[in-house]
């Protein structure tokens, strides 16, 4: 089956990419300048992943992730303001200034974060799922998680928990070729991470990560199969993180020329190509979105920096509800 | 007790749609200390629902249930295995609702089994209640009377907030008049379960079980025993402690985990903080000596706290 969407769709696809890309490029800069604290892990490379699979969702499906998630943020309706409010530590952030880069939700967007302790948020993404089971809402999760993720003991506890409960929930593999400085061949037991689902008897595909249409496709694909009752899915979605792990990481796990190797298959390039090519946006049309997205940044910097800080007397805000 | 526990899962479940329980052996089985029997029967399976040997995927799914808005009760069948699901415990449900900045609202309980005396050997008959109170987020209630057993479940289910509710593995059969009808009592709240003037005992759980009959002995020999049971170990409520205390000017605490870093640091702690000027004599900490629990009846037993510590650490600070 082939999904045809409206120009605008195609434009907006283009649009968080390019934003994503952008506001991770700025976030090194702010990162450089000692203006966020903590870890940063940047999305440079994979954005076609989360764009594809977020495009492809209805209102009631939740959103999942690990700690690599201002794309996911974005991707899931977090404004750009928000973010780097929160990257910055404001008490204008989308976690108050709690969270910080690893922490990022938006419940009214469905979004249920960036988890930064690895594979811990798959139980918890097959309790959501459990709760729309429970509830009837035709709701499916989309839980997003890296190759790293596959080998610790929550991954396979939640997947198998997922078919033998029958769960409409979607496992997005985002095997960007790395856990942190580990490669996949030197980490994991089968380096199709795909084949791990075949042990739940969980029906799953490995795609490229690298084209946006094709995460979208097959995502809407499943999304379609889970949500008429045929439990848990699982894609592997094949992509690469261009920058380190983390800011700091000195890469000596991999050589310069891997990286160039896989910019010349760069998401945005693809996506810029099939979209000339196919006619359907002109050059200029790309570049009125790039100014647009760079109008944005700024906007969001400079509401960010501007915010104020939390209040000291708001520490003990939200420790409990009762 | 036990009827006490599985009346107030019963009621709560028959008030509130969203109310369910997850669990190893929780449906079929009917529960390993027989908690939830004839709730599957009743409740059906979607309510009742059986898991895997599984513990993180449980608290994680409960967790993620409560997220959309349900009321889960996890049970985890002895806090021996909580350790396996420490980090969604401890690091997540602890944590999701202040990290979010107060978006994440999570009403679930886990419901789990401490303590030892039933030859189960170290790793399965620890009593690390201590170790779950540690952490800022999270609740920890553990009733020692089926009367507050059966209050505290159903405020515990009410909550909003992640709960970790402790059971103790030698009180289920402990009798005990229950109110009738609908009753709750209040999560973080200390109670004076009997009334003395000469020293104060702080304990909770099994122990308040062995403080009364300690207390009683010590009534023969003249001495008015006051016991504070904690109920809950956080929020921790030191008014009734201190309260007691003030008059007493006298106190030993009693709990069946191990004494370093425990519940008796931290409550003596806050009396030298809080009290300073009433105290007449050193505060004493009666505990589970410092091994891991040995299978041998005898030696379990010595590592144990006993009536009759109780009774000497009293006649000490008298």
């Amino acid at each position: 089956m082939v999904y045809v969407m409206e120009k605008e769709e195609y434009i907006k696809l283009y649009y968080q990419m390019v934003l994503i890309r952008h506001l991770e490029e700025r976030a090194a800069e702010l990162y450089q300048q000692g203006k966020i604290g903590g870890f940063l892990h940047l999305y440079i490379g994979q954005e076609a992943v989360s764009t594809g699979l977020i495009s492809a969702r209805k209102p009631q499906d939740r959103i999942i992730t690990a700690y690599r998630d201002h794309g996911v943020a974005i991707n899931a309706g977090i404004p750009p303001r928000q973010v780097v409010a929160e990257l910055l530590g404001k008490a204008t952030g989308i976690s108050k200034g709690r969270g910080g880069s690893m922490h990022m939700a938006d419940v009214t967007k469905n979004y249920w974060g960036g988890h930064a302790i690895v594979g811990t948020h798959l139980p918890i993404a097959a309790g959501l799922a459990l709760g729309d089971l429970y509830q009837h809402t035709n709701g499916v999760t989309i839980c997003m998680f890296g190759d790293g993720a596959t080998n610790i003991g929550y991954f396979h506890e939640a997947l198998n928990l997922s078919k033998v409960w029958n769960l409409p929930i979607l496992w997005a593999c985002e095997n960007n070729q790395y856990g942190m400085g580990t490669a996949v061949d030197r980490a994991s037991a089968v380096i199709e991470i795909r084949q791990k689902a075949e042990g739940y008897q969980i029906p799953n595909e490995r795609i490229d990560g690298m084209n946006v249409l094709t995460v979208r496709e097959a995502a809407l694909a499943y999304l379609d199969l889970i949500r008429s009752g045929k439990g848990p899915h699982f894609l592997e979605i094949v992509t690469y993180r261009y920058r380190g792990h983390s800011m700091g990481d000195p890469e000596r796990y991999r050589k310069a020329e891997e990286i160039k190797k896989w910019k010349e298959n760069d998401p945005i390039g693809i996506y810029q190509h099939y979209l000339s090519d196919n006619q359907i946006a002109q050059q200029d049309e790309l570049d009125d979105v790039e100014t647009q997205v760079k109008a944005d940044i700024l906007d969001a910097v400079e509401f960010a920096e501007s915010s104020p800080e939390p209040a000291p007397e708001t520490l003990f805000d939200n420790v409990y509800v009762d | 007790m036990r009827e006490a526990i599985s009346q107030a899962l019963w009621e709560e479940m028959d008030r509130d749609e969203r109310v369910f329980i997850l669990g190893e052996e929780v449906g079929v089985w009917g529960g390993t200390y027989a908690v939830t029997k004839g709730f599957y029967d009743h409740f059906g399976a979607e309510r009742v629902r059986d898991t895997p040997i599984s513990e993180a995927a449980i608290v994680g799914a409960a967790i993620g249930a409560a997220l959309t808005g349900l009321r889960p009760v996890a049970e985890l069948m002895t806090i021996n295995f909580a350790f396996s699901a420490m980090e969604h415990i401890v690091n997540e449900s602890a944590k999701l609702h202040y990290m979010f900045g107060g978006q994440f609202i999570l009403p679930m309980v886990v419901r789990t089994v401490s303590g030892g005396g039933r030859q189960l050997g170290a790793t399965h008959s620890q009593t690390p209640d201590a170790v779950f109170a540690h952490f800022p987020g999270l609740k920890v209630v553990s009733p020692g009377t089926p009367e507050d057993a059966k209050g505290l479940l159903k405020a515990c289910i009410r909550s909003d907030d992640p709960v970790l509710y402790i059971e103790h593995a030698t009180l289920y059969q402990a009798r005990g008049e229950v109110s009738e009808g609908d009753y709750t009592i209040p999560i973080g709240v200390s109670k004076i379960q009997r009334s003395g003037k000469d020293v104060t005992l702080i304990t909770y759980s099994k122990m308040l079980e062995l403080s009364i009959k300690a207390a009683e002995k010590l009534a023969v020999d003249g001495i008015e025993v006051e016991i504070v049971d904690l109920r809950t170990l956080r929020p921790l409520d030191m008014g009734p402690v201190v309260e007691s205390f003030k008059k007493t000017n006298r106190a030993v605490i009693v709990e069946e985990g191990w004494r370093s870093y425990g519940v008796g640091a931290e409550v003596a702690t806050r009396l030298y903080e809080e009290a300073f000027d009433y105290v007449d004599s050193p505060i004493k900490r009666v505990a589970q000596k410092e091994v891991p629990l040995p299978y041998n009846r005898a030696l379990e037993q010595l590592a144990l706290p006993q009536v009759e510590d109780i009774v000497q650490a009293v006649k000490e600070v008298m």
